[in-house]
């Protein structure tokens, strides 16, 4: 009897918003089937980002609080102190995670605070129509580099997990990507073992993915996979960081 | 069993937060409320409590809301340019119509300002400081005893309306010590069912805290349930102080410490035969106009003296509606009103000759 | 032999499963669908091995597979 592939419980059966070939879609299901797996539908809450993702609430089947640009991890942080037994996980962009958001990211990790984190780099501001992230890669054209990000003014793309695999409230750091089926099921296997190390109250898991926007990066969807696996990971090095 | 402590402004608040069934408190070092926040460090964690030192201000307020929207009592601290920090905060959390208890030991502004009482922030407190048409609550001690008491009820009617209710006290009343009387077996407020929060959806459809909704007619729709819990919070929520207005003449329209001092001031006229009064509002937030005008109506004369340079005065104008003349004296940046500047202000709106008005 | 199944309707033609699927056997239907785009369709059902790779790459999960 060969393997069936379904649509995870925890995905709500409703169009998303998401442009044709965006990551968020896969990542939206690859949450879901991970919170079937492991059977905590009922037990989990998400806390959303501003960005592409804020309304991640009408995807996920699951309680699910709202946070202000770049808050989440405070959130975050508030919902978990109250209900230890409870599992939270933020689900972020690059804007939210790692520009306005970068010391609530930086803290709550420090804190060791015992929640997973979804992190979504598409090296772009999707939902403000695809400006400069703190992760846009050098000379890569954005609406706010339109001649492509300079280091000599906009500085370099921000190795923020990288940066988080040294405090010792982290548990444990990973960056994937979703641009082939290889990818993919890696992407739900880190998922899976962030998760694992909140019900075991190991402390602080992050799984940075890389993730296309083919709509901001100006190419096709498969084009936009392939600009991960022979660009981006050049700078954003896929693995296990911790 | 009654006890009686003495104790600081700021401790007195801590303690009433904790014995109001406080569950998550998160602050961030200003002077002068550093001792709530040491206190909170202190007492919380071992009274059945969730104590964090947050990285900033900012951090502290999106905290709250993630433990409120989980359904505990909260609570977070500041001084004015911390207070600054919190208002996208605080205007989230109003959008999303959860329960917290704000407090702001006013400092002298604007910028870093200094470390002296004031009560500059009325504005940022009542007309709302963040975006978006929101009201908090907003209570104003003018005491310990009060500074206790008030703490308590801002928990209460933050459950009651889901609503965020602020504590205004400023560097005077936070540092001072006084005796506080309280009863060491009252309980904490009811505890008030939250459907809506958010515990893991088993048995029930998934709750969402938000404050964002994208569909058009939504956002119109929520500001709709938000006006009209303010109205039904300002028809029944009003508290005020009168002093000497029975037959007063004259009244001086002041609030937290500012009263305190104010108070001296007409009971020295009343002794002298003056037919002074002082009226203080408690909530500044529903500000007590109805009870001003009708008060307008047989008093001809209000003297408001804050420690600003006239927020208050704004809104007993608007109470009064030129019924009656209402002149300011304030001081501000650390400046505290002195009795004999009070007494000297009264003296001359008392012999000041009253314009003929409108009726 | 696997029984693959997309849902038209829901198809935003983004074609990581066309060109993903091991076998090259999936492509663009030449009917609009409701979203007004060209959604993926099977050519030959009884060419497809049920691998999947189509499901773990479709960013809408209008991809299902019943081994």
């Amino acid at each position: 009897m060969a393997k069936s592939y379904l649509r995870p419980q925890t995905l709500t059966d409703v169009v998303t918003h998401y442009c044709p070939g965006c990551g968020h879609g896969i990542l939206h299901r690859l949450v879901a089937e991970v919170i079937d797996e492991l059977g905590i539908r009922n037990s989990t809450i998400a806390v959303a980002p501003v960005g592409c993702a804020v309304v991640a609430y009408d995807y996920w089947d699951i309680d699910c609080a709202e946070a202000a640009h770049g808050r989440a991890l405070a959130v975050a942080t508030g919902l978990k102190r109250v209900q230890p037994d409870k599992i939270v996980f933020t689900y972020q962009g690059d804007g939210d995670l790692a520009a306005i958001g970068t010391a609530e990211t930086i803290h709550a990790a420090n804190r060791g605070e015992n929640l997973t984190v979804v992190f979504v780099n598409n090296a772009v501001y999707g939902m403000t129509g695809g400006q400069m992230a703190p992760t846009t890669l050098l000379d890569q054209k954005t609406a706010t580099t339109p001649r492509g990000r300079q280091a000599a003014t906009e500085g370099y793309p921000l190795k923020i997990s990288e940066m988080l695999a040294f405090l010792s409230g982290v548990v444990s750091v990973e960056r994937t990507a979703v641009s082939s089926p290889k990818e993919v099921l890696n992407t739900r296997r880190a998922i899976k073992d962030a998760f694992m190390n909140q019900m075991e109250h190991k402390g602080f898991s992050i799984v940075e993915v890389l993730s296309m926007c083919p709509t901001y990066w100006d190419k096709t969807p498969a084009a936009a996979a392939r600009w991960i696996s022979e660009e981006m990971v050049k700078y954003f090095p896929l693995g296990k960081l911790k | 069993m009654k006890k009686t402590i003495l104790c600081s402004g700021n401790e007195a608040i801590g303690e009433a937060a904790i014995r109001a069934g406080l569950r998550f408190y998160a602050g961030y070092p200003i002077t002068p409320q550093n001792e709530l926040t040491a206190y909170m460090a202190d007492q919380l964690p071992r009274r059945g409590g969730i104590f964090i030192q947050s990285e900033s201000e900012l951090a502290a307020i999106n905290m709250i809301y993630g433990a409120s929207a989980a359904g505990a009592r909260v609570m977070t601290s500041s001084s004015s340019p911390g207070i600054s920090l919190k208002q996208e905060g605080i205007s989230y959390i109003s959008g999303a119509q959860l329960p917290a208890v704000i407090i702001n030991v006013m400092r002298a502004g604007p910028g870093l300002g200094n470390i002296w009482p004031a009560q500059s922030d009325y504005f940022q407190a009542t007309k709302g400081g963040g975006h978006g048409d929101y009201h908090m609550i907003v209570l104003a001690p003018a005491s310990v005893q009060e500074s206790f008491d008030l703490t308590r009820l801002s928990f209460e009617l933050a459950d009651r309306y889901r609503i965020a209710v602020m504590v205004l006290s400023d560097g005077l009343l936070g540092q001072m010590m006084e005796g506080l009387t309280f009863d060491e077996e009252l309980a904490p407020p009811a505890a008030v069912e939250k459907p809506w929060a958010l515990t893991g959806a088993r048995d029930r459809k998934p709750n969402v805290v938000r404050s964002l909704f994208m569909k058009r007619p939504d956002v119109e729709k929520n500001n709709l349930v938000l006006q009209k819990k303010y109205r039904r919070a300002a028809a029944r929520e009003v508290r005020y102080a009168e002093t000497f207005m029975d037959d007063a003449t004259m009244a001086v329209v002041a609030y937290g410490s500012v009263a305190r001092i104010a108070e001296a001031v007409v009971r020295r006229l009343r002794a002298k035969g003056r037919r002074v009064g002082l009226f203080r509002p408690v909530t500044l937030w529903p500000f007590p106009s109805k009870r001003l005008a009708d008060l307008s109506r047989r008093v001809k004369k209000f003297l408001v003296v804050e420690m600003s340079y006239g927020q208050m005065v704004e809104d007993v104008r608007l109470s009064v509606e030129g019924r009656a003349a209402v002149s300011f004296y304030g001081r501000s940046g650390g400046g505290v009103p002195t009795e004999s500047q009070i007494e000297r202000e009264t003296l001359r709106c008392l012999s000041a000759p009253l314009k003929k008005r409108g009726r | 032999m696997a029984k693959l199944k997309i849902n038209r309707q829901r198809c935003k033609s983004c074609q990581l499963c066309i060109v993903w699927c091991p076998r090259k056997n999936l492509k663009l239907d030449g009917t609009l669908n409701e979203a007004g785009v060209f959604p993926a369709v099977v050519i030959d059902p009884a060419n497809c091995t049920g691998c999947g790779m189509c499901f773990v790459m479709c960013p809408d999960a209008c991809i299902e597979i019943e081994g």
